[in-house]
């Protein structure tokens, strides 16, 4: 399917239609019906989804092993899934709501799972409140939308908006509560509460679901408001939200001595970065000769950060997983030593770290070095503080790499052994995978991520989609 | 190969150049003392103390830039304590800043 995206453009599957193209019943004006449509941004999102779940999926076979409830555990895996899948792939405002729900109370459960532990149920109850206020906030949105076009889907919506009042407060709503749902500070502090506590494999879907909500604001600033939005304002809104994110969330993870607390306050951080990028992006959307010159791979170098940091991100907190697997804590005070016994997950948690920390040859670096030079063009500062946040993200993972896997084999660990095989496994392929993303950057960049930035600038073949041609 | 507005990453070529960096490093560590084995160096003297337990040698985490968070002291000491871990506040945040962001796109709209 993905591949049919790329080569032929985008598709629609309109549900209980007599064919699925048919997205306007006969007779009608509008779409009516619920409709899914796919293009190039879309897949991209639905690709890396898929990829960090099966990878979850199979991590999770050792690491849940033991707990009670394993068929319950795997049903709400899958209806996160769902979730996700459903956000990136709709085209209907509605359904966009109530597969953020889905996905919500899925991640709540997930997080709050192993009941056996005392803070799981604090990081899971936090967690299903801020999504039930964002998911209030995003229906109340789409009834503005609903009261005044009578329409709920978005490209639909997108050839006929106005930008009233109150698409404006419509639109401050939706940008604040995806904003919130994927982790932009100053709307962060749930994320460490969750991450930290959610069975490792979760943590990382957890990662993959923020994303889906970062797209979600993507394709509302892009693709349902587009060129009839003040772009320079909201591209600036987005940007201050990245900039923040990516200095207060790497200066915050330096500090914490959990190191689930501290790769979230660094998922936060690198959240910044695509904010960063496609913000600029945004901004000189109504600019074509800037849009030319710089903004096309700034956004480039977001979307490409979104897939490195699903999978850079999906391996630390594996790796973390994997030490806690052994351990039995979470507390890099305590651990020392362990790169003796574990040398598979030191290994695992070098490249990650590398990767996250924008080392070359690491695909961490290649979307960044894109980030850096595009935005230094639109605001050198951002760029330079950028490279900053960049430097401190190594320290810190110096400073967990040290406390955890260095120094000499500790009494109290004697006995700790490699990590199960199925968590190796499932570490093992998002390392290839990173390893891979960095050789071949061009590969990457080239195929999918640059047919994705297209996908979201061109307002009009979305709306095409949907509407076919009619004005 | 990408590209950017000003600039290329070819990371094939920058590989190339840290396995050719890797072997000359190799080299030179391959004519050094052979005679020399592991052990043969006598016990690290520290200050006349006696030698420390393996475990208490390992810096823990809390110790690891101590100097950076006391020189950030102004900076750390505000932000930590805006992390108050109360899911109220966290709503509070996101109440304030839904009204901020919709007054700024407002009042843009206006002038």
């Amino acid at each position: 399917m993905a591949k049919d995206i790329y080569l032929n453009g985008l598709h629609v599957y309109t549900l209980g239609a007599s064919s699925p193209n048919l997205t306007i019943p006969e007779n009608y004006i509008a779409p009516v019906r619920i409709i899914l449509e796919v293009d190039s941004m879309s897949i991209f999102m639905a690709i890396i989804s898929a990829t960090v779940s099966l990878v979850a999926a199979i991590y999770s076979l050792s690491f849940m092993k033991g707990e009670t409830g394993q068929n319950r555990f795997y049903t709400l895996l899958l209806l996160l899934v769902a979730g996700m899948l459903g956000i990136e792939l709709t085209g209907d405002l509605f359904n966009l709501f109530v597969f953020l729900e889905i996905a919500s109370i899925a991640g709540a459960a997930l997080t709050a799972f192993r009941t056996r532990f005392a803070d799981t149920a604090e990081g899971g109850f936090k967690y299903i409140v801020i999504s039930a206020a964002g998911a209030l906030i995003v229906l109340f949105a789409v009834g503005l939308f609903y009261a005044q076009y009578n329409l709920l889907n978005i490209g639909a919506l997108a050839n006929v908006m106005q930008y009233t009042m109150l698409d404006k407060i419509a639109l401050a709503l939706l940008v604040i509560v995806f904003a919130m749902k994927l982790g932009a500070i100053p709307l962060h502090m749930w994320v460490p509460d969750t991450y930290a506590v959610a069975p490792a494999g979760i943590s990382a879907m957890l990662v993959v679901s923020s994303q889906a909500c970062m797209y979600a604001l993507f394709r509302v600033c892009f693709t349902l408001f587009g060129i009839t939005l003040n772009m320079y304002t909201v591209g600036w809104i987005v940007i201050i939200l990245g900039m923040l994110s990516m200095f207060v969330g790497v200066t915050m993870a330096i500090p914490q001595t959990d190191i689930k607390r501290l790769m979230a306050y660094h998922a936060i951080s690198q959240s910044g970065y695509m904010l960063l990028g496609v913000g600029v992006g945004l901004a000189v959307l109504g600019n074509p000769e800037a849009l030319a010159t710089y903004g096309r791979a700034a956004m480039s170098g977001g979307i490409f950060h979104i897939i490195n940091h699903a999978m850079y991100k999906g391996l630390l907190f594996l790796t973390a997983g994997a030490l806690f697997y052994r351990v039995g804590h979470r507390d890099l005070n305590r651990m020392g030593g362990l790169g003796h016994k574990m040398k598979l997950t030191s290994i695992f948690f070098i490249i990650g770290a590398l990767a996250i920390s924008g080392v070359p040859p690491f695909n961490g670096f290649a979307s960044k070095f894109m980030i850096y030079e595009s935005v230094y063009q639109f605001n050198p500062i951002l760029s330079v503080i950028a490279m900053l946040v960049s430097l401190i993200t190594l320290a810190s993972f110096t400073k967990a790499f040290q406390s955890a896997f260095t120094g000499p084999q500790l009494p109290e660990y004697e006995d700790v052994k490699e990590a199960p095989k199925s968590m190796l496994i499932g570490m093992g392929i998002l390392a290839a995978a990173i390893i891979f993303f960095s050789i071949f950057p061009g590969l990457i960049v080239h195929h999918i991520v640059d047919p994705a930035t297209n996908a979201l600038i061109d307002q009009a073949a979305y709306v095409n989609g949907i509407m076919g041609g009619i004005p | 190969m990408i590209e950017s507005p000003s600039g290329f990453w070819g990371p094939v070529a920058w590989i190339i150049v840290a396995v050719v960096a890797s072997l000359v490093g190799y080299y030179i560590w391959s004519r050094g003392e052979k005679a020399h084995k592991k052990g043969m160096q006598s016990e690290e003297f520290l200050m006349a103390n006696p030698r420390l337990t393996e475990g208490k040698t390992h810096v823990r985490a809390h110790n690891i830039y101590w100097g950076f968070f006391e020189g950030l002291k102004k900076y750390y000491d505000p932000t930590v304590r805006a992390h108050t871990g109360i899911i109220n506040d966290y709503i509070i945040w996101f109440v304030a800043l839904t009204a901020i962001t919709a007054i700024i796109l407002l009042i843009v709209g206006v002038l």
